[in-house]
């Protein structure tokens, strides 16, 4: 093996055959899938975010959310990922079909969130777990996005939006904690986060 | 004129073409190992008290670039494109110059590739840091910074194979073949994936396989065979004997890659993507036993009846501490990809063990075992102290052992605490983790003692304080032991 095209003709060619198994046929096979439409109702799975939504999963990849918390649910005989409740069924490759990129995630040093929405669907909890984990979790290991709130001289009545924190986070007297438009944006999107609805491949457990 | 002599001049020769270039990318690759240690080590600390450095030290400002979510991708992206890509690119250019016998033509070309890849990371890490990364694992840095960094490598393989192609006749080493492999499959990857990714994005569960395709390649197909030909050619130079088989060296060479370019899959097990794509990485991810046993066996060979050698030679003991690192992360590595396994292993700290055990016990102590070696026939002077490699040496070693044992088996308790829907996420698992990540911030600040006493001695290297005289410098000199 001393001739130079003999040793490229091996890269080119072992490299290649991955090349087509691993991204060409995925991208052939199931790069161009459809959503789910209901004849009767109209209605559309996946569910396409709302503007606001998707500028909430930009400030989520902005804040890196994923490296602690997923975004998959595994088919029970993988885990007992639905048995904790984070999701009623497997998720599937149609359900990421707008997401551009997915944020699947690698870790669970948090929750998984693919459900999120469904869970905790409050605003106003996801605001003050997001300002300060620890009011609500006190254990919790979840570093807090204050970066994304301000904290203001109360001018006038007080901002309906104001978080409603408990003793050791809240702000001195005369002022409030905020959220900012990327902190509301954030919210949107974790709010979005519900993929509880069924599709042919992954139908909902009987109830 | 003996022709020993002129082999030597030649050698000098081609070390002094490459002093600029090679140097650079060894100054700019140990800025970047210091950087993404610190970004390591806040992580770290940032895990177990979430409140540590959330204000801008001595104001009252919440900073994002201070975030945890935001240092975490900072740490992996100066590490990974930083120190392992540019200490590798360096040593990739002085090997080839070596094994092609021929002088690098032009070095100036190469000293700016250099440049503008270190501008790239740069703007890359502040892009993340100021929240402009894509959280693409692998691939965080925003897409212009892409285009910078294809630039700059397609300079510097273009010079690589230039050099391969007026080669001096002879045989062709082990070595190059996994240099100009790396040289040709990265580029083919990186852009691969940015284009299906950043640019043209496609749909999402096609994204999550190209991510992990690149992700597992960027280790298998980039950092892999920098690392393995670094050890196929310092462990014979240091003893002084030849590889123990040719035929080993090839059989392992061709069937990785063969087979590391199909893993990727195996790192969605569970996940939406269909279960072929899954199986096919699986299966590759438990063939790769094949190219590392033999490897492994070639090294072990060569070494054989010369193990008495790690406790003098600096090089020879970084070299072997990352090679029998290599099939240790291997054999972990197909291990993980068996779904039984996995189920337990995926999601948990176990995973972040296995890659330091891969991207650190491996790849980064052979990088140091290269530079111990290469340096000194670029600034024509030797190490100062060899108490400061000691402490190098037994710190990196230490804190890496630490990391691994401590992240295994705080990963493998709380797999199996995720696998049982009786303990609750919150407090419990959570709490059960803490010890270890604790633990994990006390291996990184023996890492950092390693790097500080490295980083301080090849700087000494690079103002000329080196040691003027005499041998190479060694751990023990091997008389005071005979005698």
């Amino acid at each position: 093996m001393n001739r130079l095209t003999t040793l490229f003709l091996g890269f080119f060619v072992t490299f290649l055959f991955a090349w087509l198994g691993l991204v060409i046929i995925p991208l052939i096979s199931f790069g161009q899938l459809e959503p789910q439409v209901n004849p009767d109702t109209g209605e559309s799975y996946p569910v396409v975010r709302s503007g606001l939504a998707e500028r909430g999963k930009q400030v989520y990849q902005a804040s890196g959310c994923i490296y602690c918390h997923s975004q998959q649910v595994r088919p029970a005989s993988g885990g007992s990922d639905i048995e904790r409740g984070w999701g009623p069924r497997r998720t599937v490759a149609r359900d990421y079909m707008y997401d551009k990129p997915p944020l699947l995630g690698t870790s669970r040093t948090g929750p998984d969130l693919s459900n999120i929405g469904h869970r905790q669907p409050s605003a106003k909890w996801h605001h003050q777990h997001l300002y300060a984990p620890q009011s609500i979790s006190p254990d919790s290991i979840m570093a807090p996005y204050r970066y994304l709130y301000e904290t203001r001289r109360i001018q006038g009545a007080p901002s309906p939006d104001a978080l409603e924190l408990p003793a050791p986070y809240a702000p001195a007297p005369g002022y409030e904690v905020v959220p900012t438009e990327e902190a509301k944006a954030l919210v949107a999107y974790l709010q979005s986060l519900d993929h509880t609805y069924a599709l042919p491949e992954a139908p909902l457990p009987k109830e | 004129m003996m022709p020993g002599d002129n082999d030597a001049q030649e050698r000098a020769e081609i070390d002094a073409s490459c002093r600029g270039p090679v140097l650079l990318f060894f100054a700019s690759a140990v800025f970047w190992l210091l950087a993404g240690t610190l970004f390591g080590l806040v992580s770290s600390l940032k895990l177990h008290n979430p409140y540590f450095l959330l204000k801008l030290p001595f104001t009252d400002i919440y900073l994002g670039a201070l975030n945890f979510g935001r240092v975490r991708p900072a740490h992996l992206n100066a590490v990974a494109y930083g120190w392992a890509s540019v200490v590798g690119l360096g040593v990739c250019i002085w090997l080839m110059a070596r094994l092609c016998r021929v002088r690098l033509r032009y070095p100036g070309v190469v000293c700016a590739a250099g440049v503008l890849w270190n501008v790239g990371v740069l703007s890359g890490i502040i892009s993340i840091l100021l929240g402009h990364g894509t959280s693409v694992e692998w691939m965080e840095f925003p897409s212009y910074v892409t285009f910078i960094l294809f630039v700059s490598y397609a300079m510097i393989s273009v010079w690589a194979v230039d050099m391969f192609v007026h080669r001096k006749p002879g045989h062709v080493y082990v070595s190059q073949w996994y240099l100009m492999a790396a040289l040709f499959w990265f580029p083919w990857l990186y852009g691969t994936a940015n284009i299906l990714i950043n640019i043209t994005p496609v749909q999402g569960a096609v994204e999550g396989i190209v991510n992990w395709w690149f992700g597992h390649n960027a280790l298998g197909l980039w950092f892999t065979p920098i690392g393995i030909a670094s050890a196929y050619y310092f462990i014979p130079k240091v003893i002084g004997r030849p590889v123990h088989s040719y035929y080993l060296s090839a059989f392992g060479f061709w069937s990785l890659a063969l087979f590391y370019s199909w893993n990727g899959g195996h790192h969605l097990i569970g996940g939406p993507i269909p279960a072929w794509v899954i199986t096919a990485s699986v299966v590759a991810s438990i063939m790769m036993i094949i190219p590392v046993v033999v490897t492994a066996i070639n090294h072990h060979m060569t070494l054989r009846g010369h193990f008495e050698m790690l406790k003098y030679s600096p090089t020879l003991r970084f070299v072997v501490f990352g090679a029998m690192s290599y099939t240790l992360a291997s054999l972990q590595g197909s291990s993980m990809a068996i779904r039984s396994v996995n189920k337990i292993t995926h999601f948990t700290h176990y995973t972040i063990g296995h890659s330091h055990l891969g991207l650190y016990a491996f790849y980064t102590m052979i990088m140091f075992g290269a530079m111990y070696y290469i340096v000194p026939r670029l600034t024509g002077s030797e190490w100062r102290s060899s108490v400061l490699i000691k402490i190098h040496f037994w710190a990196c070693a230490y804190g890496i052992i630490t990391m691994v044992v401590v992240l295994s088996i705080g990963g493998l308790i709380q797999g199996f605490m995720l696998n049982d829907p009786k303990i609750p996420f919150y407090p419990n698992i959570i709490n059960a983790t803490k010890p270890y990540l604790i633990g994990r911030s006390v291996s990184g600040i023996m890492l950092t003692v390693g790097h500080l006493a490295f980083a301080y001695h090849f700087l000494l290297m690079l103002v000329g304080m080196g040691r003027d005289s005499g041998g190479p410098t060694l751990f023990n000199q091997p008389q005071e032991e005979n005698s």
